[in-house]
């Protein structure tokens, strides 16, 4: 159960990052980070469609590749990908029988000691973009409160997406889509190209990463762009 | 009315997508990248029932050119954008994001010279998508249209699909095959997993080139061991350095 101090505390932080000049992958990031924590699961992760429909991986709470690669195989398969076809949530507390439902999904996620998966759509009107998914240790289901506040902060997700202009202008979502999901590697990008400079694992690069756009007040992908494209940004990162 | 993108089958759409570039005639013309993106200019102005289509090469230093058009007319409105210095296929690449522009009489005054000369020249609507992967740009797919109006979400998914393809082609060099079908690609763009993108930026620095050309050698390792991308991609990860071009 969710108390209302701590709830409060993840909006307040939530809304002071949603400011005129923030970074989507960044904000994604921090918000999967908040709802592993409200929830006590796992692994949050977030997808996006690109414009041919596909689910993309765009963020998630944790860097371990097993999980990365359980949020990864859902653009063929799993509940992410359900969730985003039929526009509701999907919830699942017992992958240890939903081998028949999801055959490549269901057995990786025992696989990587994940027994449960809550599933909510990002919705925008009468379309989905993507899907929050959270993957959980044990066969238990998320009460009826945490669920209400994770289907809240996955519609913040999407409010982020596409801003206010997206009121004034259809294209804009797609613009905005676009955007994200190259910057998703973008920032791949940079994190392999520091991880290999400084001798630091890949989620320690990101670590790096974030900390100098942080430190600089710079924009994450921004400077991931940097990192890759100009020598003299790189050797001014340094380790933590 | 085209039909919705159907979210199930993503190989499908883009080998559809593939289908329409590779039933442009080669016309005895020489296979080079740049008789590619020319058939992928008239695949894509066929398709999606626009006035004309081009690409344009840009990079750090500004534009480098206008590389292939579906007609002169096309090349013109290309040129101009480069004449005036501003417009949504430069705003496309800068911003590395998708600018559509379904009516140039409503474009909020982003780029005053262009759009009058634009209008001037005719044009109603222009749509740019860039051609990128992740910070590896090359310039611009621009889609041109004579009358206002946006492009639906099946066109959209298409005119995405062909800057994809216009991606991959400027990467691989010789896209084609002998009877000019396009090279069936070691990594589709719909292989967007986060470990081929970390990669390349490790074999950027392992061997100290760019992270476009880091791109390129992972390709071409992989096609020349019979290895899918992926594990080429996780042997980086796990410590393996590619041959540098010396030892290769």
């Amino acid at each position: 159960m969710i108390s209302t101090n701590q709830l409060a505390d993840v909006f307040v932080e939530v809304a002071d990052t949603l400011v005129d000049d923030f970074d989507l992958v960044d904000f994604l990031h921090n918000l999967a980070v908040h709802a592993a924590d409200v929830t006590g699961t796992s692994a949050v992760g977030l997808m996006l469609t690109d414009p041919t429909g596909t689910l993309r991986f765009m963020a998630a709470s944790t860097a371990d590749a097993r999980l990365l690669e359980l949020f990864q195989l859902q653009h063929s398969e799993g509940p992410c990908l359900d969730c985003y076809r039929i526009g509701e949530q999907v919830h699942d507390t017992d992958l240890g029988s939903a081998a028949d439902r999801w055959p490549t999904f269901a057995p990786r996620a025992l696989a990587a000691d994940v027994h449960s998966v809550h599933t909510f759509p990002l919705r925008l009107r009468d379309r989905i973009i993507g899907a929050l998914n959270t993957f959980g240790p044990e066969p238990v289901a998320l009460d009826a409160d945490t669920i209400r506040v994770v289907q809240a902060l996955a519609d913040v997700a999407t409010i982020a997406i596409i801003q206010e202009r997206a009121l004034s202008r259809a294209d804009i979502l797609t613009e905005q889509l676009q955007f994200a999901l190259n910057s998703r590697i973008v920032i791949e990008q940079a994190k392999g190209a520091i991880s290999r400079a400084l001798g630091v694992s890949v989620g320690d690069a990101f670590n790096v990463l974030r900390d100098h756009a942080r430190r600089n007040q710079l924009r994450l992908t921004d400077l991931a762009h940097d990192v890759v494209t100009n020598t003299d940004t790189m050797s001014s990162l340094k380790p933590r | 009315m085209s039909a919705p993108v159907d979210p199930q089958d993503p190989h499908r759409f883009y080998a559809d997508v593939r289908a329409t570039i590779d039933a442009v005639p080669v016309d005895g013309q020489p296979r080079t990248v740049t008789t590619t993106l020319e058939r992928i200019c008239h695949a894509a102005t066929r398709r999606l029932e626009l006035m004309g289509s081009a690409v344009n090469l840009i990079s750090a230093g500004g534009p480098d050119g206008v590389v292939a058009s579906s007609s002169p007319r096309a090349r013109e409105l290309a040129e101009l954008e480069f004449t005036v210095g501003e417009g949504p296929g430069i705003q496309a690449f800068r911003s590395r994001r998708p600018v559509l522009v379904a009516d140039l009489t409503r474009s909020d005054g982003r780029w005053p010279g262009y759009t009058s000369a634009a209008q001037s020249a005719d044009l109603a609507a222009v749509f740019a998508f860039p051609l990128h992967i992740g910070a590896v740009g090359f310039g611009v797919l621009e889609l041109y249209a004579d009358a206002p109006g946006a492009l639906d979400r099946d066109q959209t998914a298409t005119a995405v699909t062909y800057a994809q393809i216009g991606t991959e082609t400027l990467l691989d060099g010789e896209a084609t095959t002998a009877d000019g079908q396009l090279v069936p690609s070691l990594a589709t763009a719909l292989d967007y997993r986060s470990e081929i993108a970390q990669a390349q930026g490790m074999v950027m620095i392992d061997l100290g080139i760019s992270v476009s050309e880091a791109l390129v050698r992972l390709r071409t390792h992989a096609f020349t061991h019979e290895e899918p991308l992926i594990s080429v991609a996780r042997k980086v990860i796990d410590g393996y350095v590619l041959p540098g071009h010396d030892d290769a």
